[in-house]
């Protein structure tokens, strides 16, 4: 049982306010991940969460104890900087019984533990091997054997898999998630990669400039963005954004865009004139050569299946994620169409998503 | 002409064969990614043609000259490294400028100027002149070293994972970026990585280097369509392709010797079954925002597709999978086709 709470949380270094005022829960056996630029602040509140750091002010509790002030030694939890180093020279069992050691176990009780762990992560015939000679995914199993093999009351990783081949880091990214799932330990994981966020967490904290800016669930955060600046972050292409200019009443359904009238999802707010943003995720855009909002073909990314296209309005350019059988040419002109029910309205000054049926967790189908 | 040609190139680090009998041509103006996992020799590769190693045997050619023998500072060539490597104490200005000043060359100060604004607008910083490079963003730094690496206009740039100690999302603008500049300077650029979707958007032709050795070059649309063999294959595409055993499904009209079937989201129709003779199941889908997997299970082998975001398939769901025109592969892993 662990959780994690963490209240009205403060870090000043000098002038420069790194984290300011965090509140946020990470319950029993959540994988928490914290997700966001260099210089957010994630990685303090790490720090801050396993004791290597003080806050300024404000308070962590670790299952409702207050250790705010306890020396990271004195707070039950491991905190894992770099998945991947393994001693060389140690076979596979004394890699994963080396913390134990350190700690001064009795030998009789490492081998127990050393055993059960290698059995939860299926490497136990793997055992006696040296490490140098084992396979890559084999490696990370080790690696990761011998940082849960203290069973501590919850994990605190900060970018472990950062220096991995994408491969790897594709492969390491299910097995944690896997392991996770079989034991069930409270973690906090940072990482400046959305994808491992959203492959991982059960909720993520999108952070900017020291501020939480938002704290759910993946597809929430990915679906109903609070911020331009989640909406940006989140996403690859990052949604695309179009100015427009406009007050709204509660209950519209369309907006004008260019002249032309565009179908949203219904607001739930009133908006005074004001500069506004629509925001598009890549894959909600058509193209559609009845539609009067016009772009020209910039250049195409070939991924595969898909292909990023870019095309050029008046308002920038714009990305749309399509299937890679389509063929386009550069200076190709376009209709294009948006899939209505998806959209996001943002107030441009805050970068605050307006209220709509679909942030308000309407059909999003 | 400023090509790159190696032949034979072969290196030995003690009993580790690093570099094993490369042939490679890079094209003027061509844009070449190396792709491979840590080990394979891309590295190596770039250190030998910069001079930095000397190669055991075979030749490197730059500009159709042969540089084999020649010292490092001999050889046209700028090198950009995953670090950053910038003078932490002086401007971005005196960092740019840096490589115009050597001894040999004395460009006079107002040359310098002109060239350092020139490159400083190219890589969009220059209104960050006067900063120092210790004031910088990772983004702002690494735009720097790639401006220093074209100041001097060399022959060929060689690029050792240049973005991969960046932020995702700055890797992902400057991909676009590093593009984009060696677009318009017409370039030859030869660059090295293991992510595959930068070999993907920035390569006018990827190299798959395997073992110290070239395993398949082509444009990306070829080596993601027509990989030479599994190993290939597997390299490009995500999620990964599906290898599966002949006989899992109905085997399309696999040609004789096929071993195995090489099936990518595209290679397969997925279909909710309404009553009866289902071939598996769907164990999740996975909610990546943008891409959605689909896991399955077909008779106990584990598929992974990306998910038609409006197909409405669920957890649970009885599926139908049938083939469509999908890869083949014979015992040794090279894929086949009809005779």
């Amino acid at each position: 049982m662990a959780e994690i709470r963490v209240e009205n949380l403060r870090k000043q270094f000098g002038a420069f306010t790194a984290v300011q005022n965090s509140n946020f829960v990470v319950n029993d056996g959540e994988f928490v991940v914290m997700l966001g630029p260099s210089g957010c602040g994630k990685t303090t509140t790490l720090r801050m969460i396993a004791g290597l750091e003080l806050p300024t002010s404000g308070r962590i509790l670790l299952d409702g104890e207050d250790v705010t002030m306890r020396r990271a030694s004195e707070r039950d939890i491991a905190f894992v900087f770099q998945l991947f180093a393994l001693y060389p020279h140690m076979n596979v069992r004394k890699n994963i019984g080396f913390p134990l050691l350190a700690q001064g176990m009795r030998k009789a009780e490492i081998r127990q533990r050393v055993e059960e762990t290698a059995r939860l992560l299926r490497i136990d015939h793997l055992l006696d091997r040296s490490v140098s000679g084992l396979a890559g995914g084999d490696r990370q199993r080790v690696a990761l054997g011998r940082a849960i093999v203290r069973r501590p009351k919850c994990f605190l990783m900060d970018e472990p898999l950062g220096t991995l081949d994408t491969e790897f880091r594709d492969l390491m990214v299910h097995e944690l998630r896997e392991l996770h799932n079989r034991i069930h330990a409270t973690t906090v994981y940072v990482t400046h990669d959305q994808m491992e966020a959203m492959a991982m967490a059960d909720k993520i904290a999108v952070m900017s400039n020291g501020v939480i800016e938002q704290f759910e669930a993946p597809q929430e955060i990915y679906d109903r963005p609070a911020s331009m600046f989640v909406a940006d972050f989140i996403g690859s292409p990052p949604m695309n954004f179009l100015s427009f200019h406009g007050g709204i009443a509660k209950g519209t359904r369309e907006i004008m865009l260019q002249g032309e009238t565009v179908p949203v999802p219904e607001l739930r707010e009133d908006i005074s004139p004001s500069e506004m943003v629509l925001g598009v995720r890549p894959e909600h855009i058509r193209f559609d050569d009845s539609s009067r909002l016009r772009g020209s073909i910039y250049g195409t990314e070939y991924l595969g299946t898909t292909q990023v296209v870019a095309v050029a309005t008046r308002d920038g350019m714009l990305k749309a994620r399509m299937s890679a059988g389509q063929h386009f040419r550069p200076g190709d002109n376009v209709g294009l169409a948006f899939k209505a029910s998806r959209l996001s309205i943002f107030e441009k000054p805050s970068g605050r998503a307006i209220r709509t049926v679909l942030s308000d967790g309407g059909p999003n189908g | 002409m400023a090509d790159i040609a190696l032949r034979g190139l072969a290196k030995d680090f003690g009993s580790t064969r690093a570099v094993d009998g490369l042939d490679l041509l890079v094209a003027d103006g061509e844009f070449v990614v190396l792709l491979g996992p840590t080990g394979a020799g891309k590295t190596t590769t770039l250190r030998l043609i910069a001079g930095l190693e000397r190669p055991d045997s075979g030749t490197v050619h730059i500009a159709g000259q042969d540089a084999t023998r020649l010292e490092p500072a001999a050889r046209d060539v700028a090198f950009v490294f995953q670090q950053y490597s910038l003078y932490p104490h002086l401007t971005v200005y005196e960092n740019l400028a840096f490589p115009l000043r050597s001894p040999a060359r004395r460009m006079p100060e107002r040359d310098v100027r002109r060239r350092v604004e020139e490159i400083a607008s190219l890589v969009r910083i220059n209104h960050k002149l006067d900063s120092r490079a210790t004031r910088l963003s990772g983004g702002e730094m690494q735009r720097v070293a790639i401006g220093r690496a074209l100041v001097r206009k060399p022959a060929v740039f060689l690029m050792d994972e240049p973005l991969s100690s960046l932020d995702a999302k700055l890797r992902a603008e400057l991909r676009l970026e590093l593009k984009r500049i060696q677009t318009e300077l017409g370039a030859t650029v030869l660059y090295v990585t293991h992510d595959q979707t930068e070999a993907m958007t920035m390569a006018d032709r990827i190299g798959i280097l395997s073992e110290g050795s070239l395993v398949q070059i082509g444009t990306p649309r070829v080596i993601y369509t027509a990989p030479a063999n599994v190993h290939v294959a597997a390299r490009l595409g995500q999620p990964r392709i599906n290898l599966l055993p002949t006989g899992l499904l109905p085997d399309a009209d696999a040609p004789r010797g096929t071993k195995t079937i090489g099936a990518r989201t595209e290679h397969l129709a997925i279909e909710k079954t309404a009553n009866g003779g289902a071939d598996g199941t769907i164990d999740w889908v996975e909610h990546l925002g943008d891409q959605n997997h689909l896991h399955l299970t077909v008779r106990g082998t584990k598929l992974l597709t990306l998910a038609d975001a409006d197909a409405a398939l669920e957890k649970g769901d009885a599926v139908t999978v049938r083939y469509r025109s999908p890869l083949f592969f014979d015992e040794a892993g090279n894929r086949i086709g009809h005779a």
